[in-house]
């Protein structure tokens, strides 16, 4: 083709080249890119971490855990099957590039919601599902009851973590001096505070409570009582895909409505018999609610069958490891957790 | 017959009866022996029975983690309830034959690669096709075979499928590397200067990134790639790299007289290459080319940075389940001594090969 070879026909490839250009994009904001993907392929690929409650393999070789429940329930939102979720676990400094390349198409693993990971590097989130915060974990030979005793210790840090900088603030604030020490894997934490490498670890208090369990001697060790952070851990996903985004909200609000109104996996079926014009719309009985958004009408109630409310998600998963339900509570009982109105 | 002299050592003749003697000589022939003789000793005695305790005295052999929490031995009721796991990861239960099955014919395989009997042409056919029945087994044929997304692949399969394809592949690509590097052409040199010195130069961490994160961009829009056979691709030509250095090695060691004979025979480059030139160079980088499977083989545990449940990972992953949790030790003994078998069996027979080739060389 003589395209190339005189200016006008430059000018008219860079002009063709250009409306593709804003054509694939305009199309894809609208098209919902992600969430065609995840139709055409069959499965939704979550990625999601290793933390002993929130995300685990069991002996059978099944994804277990708090996050792995989300993941279920999303892919009863989008196929109506739970096993249409497919896990792969992934390092926290590969799970976000990871997820702008399109390995994943929801990242369940722990990832906090800042404002430079939505607007810097443009991820959206979910509504927090789990409030975590920043706590330190200490030896008690060292003999502090406060992080700011901690002057001049050596303290664990993971590497690519907000945990990393957190600290790092921390000490800058209060004057005080502390040497980290990185470390890339969750389970060598234990490791280095058993083997006195380390003064004092730092994570979000999800991992330390997990930690504390696999201690060999708990009662050597302190969870000092500051949080360093405020870590909400909500689902990520890339931006582009407006109602992909959407359904990932609504079905996290599923669970959190379900446990309001006192709709438990057990008793749901009771509920089918409800008057109340909410929950009918709510689960399907009333299926007007259901038409006009573009969902099987029993999409909630198959949510609260297959994986539960949110407090059965947490009793079931995070209890068991001592967890208390803190600000991970509803909105009636003091916690943050509140759903937007289902109408 | 020829020139390539290997050093091997080779057992001395000693009369009986002397065993005592020469034990006593080597243990305590000088105080400087001596004293490095106690002090291993001493160490011993610090170290081992301590360690007995933990791995056999006070260990818990079954029951619930709560009994081995009660314990102050090792967990193998932990293994016990894991094995399986560790060594096949997210693989389906009701279809675990097919990985086993998988891992016994690539055993097959290297045990048949190693054997000099087995060294025919139908060796270079049996690979790609026992490659492709591991592939076929681990991954299903829709409509014939339940299909297994490479997704729930893990454990020992893939560690054992992923280093064998590798260095399958990279050996070929790795002899080309080689021949260019002492090629004539100034140009195909430099190229294969510059494509090794480059891959030497990065490490395999960066090479895995690069395979899970920029190959998928690098794609035709729409088009996707399997993850573990983005890392295979990435891997085999990392891997090329080192092999190549190592196959150049061996081509140095072949007298130039060799390929001037060949020449004056009449024999083309590729004929000369073929039949004269390279199966004497590699016959001589043997051990060296063992000894580079064996650091690639743990180096495989580099997959775990991209999410690929290797034999490492999958060991990792089996003792952050809340019901079994933080048995590490366990489970990283366990496939220690697996990799061991694999490292320890593959130095003895690299050592039993020299012996024999050299006796061959002899004959």
């Amino acid at each position: 083709m003589a395209v190339h070879s005189s200016p006008r026909g430059w000018r008219a490839l860079v002009a063709t080249t250009l409306i593709a250009a804003s054509s694939l994009t305009s199309g894809a904001a609208f098209a919902g890119p992600t969430l065609d993907k995840i139709k055409e392929r069959g499965v939704i690929k979550v990625g999601v971490g290793t933390t002993p409650g929130f995300f685990a393999p069991d002996s059978n070789g099944k994804w277990q855990g708090f996050f792995i429940d989300y993941g279920r329930a999303l892919a009863i939102t989008v196929f109506g099957d739970p096993e249409k979720a497919q896990f792969t676990s992934s390092s926290p400094q590969q799970r976000l590039p990871a997820l702008q390349s399109g390995e994943f198409d929801v990242l369940l693993s722990g990832v906090t919601v800042t404002i430079s990971r939505a607007l810097k590097l443009g991820f959206h989130f979910g509504p927090t599902i789990f409030y975590d915060g920043q706590a330190i974990l200490a030896r008690k030979e060292t003999g502090v009851k406060t992080a700011a005793e901690l002057d001049g210790s050596t303290i664990g840090v993971q590497s690519g973590t907000t945990g990393e900088l957190n600290i790092a603030d921390f000490f800058r604030k209060s004057g005080h001096k502390f040497t980290p020490v990185t470390i890339e894997d969750t389970s060598e934490f234990i490791a280095a505070l058993e083997a006195g490498r380390v003064d004092a670890i730092t994570q979000d208090s999800s991992d330390l409570v997990g930690k504390l369990t696999q201690l060999k001697k708990p009662d050597d060790y302190i969870l000092l009582p500051e949080r360093l952070s405020k870590e909400p851990l909500a689902p990520a996903i890339a931006g582009g895909d407006d109602r992909w985004l959407e359904l990932v909200n609504w079905t996290v609000n599923v669970t959190i409505q379900a446990e309001e109104w006192g709709i438990t996996s057990k008793n749901v079926d009771e509920f089918l018999k409800s008057d109340d014009p909410a929950i009918k719309r709510f689960l399907g009985v009333d299926p007007s609610l259901a038409e006009t958004i573009g969902l099987d009408p029993k999409w909630a109630y198959t949510i609260i069958k297959t994986v539960g409310n949110y407090g059965e998600i947490f009793d079931r998963h995070l209890k068991p490891l001592g967890w208390e339900r803190g600000y991970n509570n509803l909105w009636t009982k003091g916690g943050l957790l509140y759903s937007p109105p289902f109408r | 017959m020829t020139a390539i002299e290997l050093a091997v050592p080779r057992r001395m003749a000693r009369p009986p009866g002397r065993a005592l003697t020469t034990l006593r000589r080597g243990l305590f022939g000088s105080w400087l022996n001596g004293l490095v003789t106690l002090a291993t000793v001493a160490l011993l005695a610090v170290i081992v029975p301590p360690l007995l305790r933990w791995l056999v005295i006070d260990a818990t052999w079954s029951g619930s983690a709560a009994d081995c929490r009660a314990g102050d031995g090792a967990c193998w009721a932990f293994i016990a309830a894991k094995i399986r796991f560790i060594l096949l990861a997210f693989y389906p239960a009701e279809l675990q034959w097919r990985p086993v099955l998988a891992c016994v014919l690539m055993l097959g395989l290297l045990a048949a690669t190693a054997l000099p009997r087995f060294w025919r042409r139908e060796l270079a056919i049996a690979w790609p096709a026992v490659i492709a029945a591991c592939w076929l087994l681990m991954a299903g044929l829709p409509g014939l075979i339940a299909p297994v997304s490479s997704n729930q692949w893990g454990g020992l399969p893939v560690t054992l499928i992923i280093w064998a394809v590798c260095f399958a592949s990279a050996l070929p690509l790795a002899v080309l590397l080689a021949l260019a590097r002492r090629s004539n052409m100034a140009g195909l040199r430099l190229l294969s200067v510059a494509y090794i010195e480059l891959m030497r130069g990065i490490p395999m961490v960066a090479i895995l990134y690069f395979a899970m994160l920029i190959l998928p961009m690098a794609l035709p829009a729409g088009q996707s790639m399997d993850k573990i056979l983005r890392a295979i691709i990435m891997i085999a030509l990392f891997w090329a790299a080192y092999i190549a250095e190592v196959v150049r090695g061996g081509l140095q060691a072949v007298p130039e007289g060799q390929r001037e004979a060949a020449a004056t025979l009449g024999l083309g480059y590729w004929r000369i290459m073929q039949l004269v030139v390279l199966p004497q160079a590699l016959r001589v980088v043997i051990p060296g080319l063992v000894n580079q499977a064996i650091g690639f083989l743990l180096a495989t545990s580099l997959l775990a940075v991209i999410g690929i449940f290797d034999l490492l990972n999958a060991a990792k992953a089996s003792a952050a389940d809340p019901s079994w949790l933080g048995f590490y030790d366990e489970a990283y003994l366990v496939v220690a001594a697996i990799y061991f078998a694999f490292g320890y069996g593959g130095s003895r027979y690299s050592l039993w090969l020299e012996r024999r080739l050299h006796r061959e060389r002899r004959d």
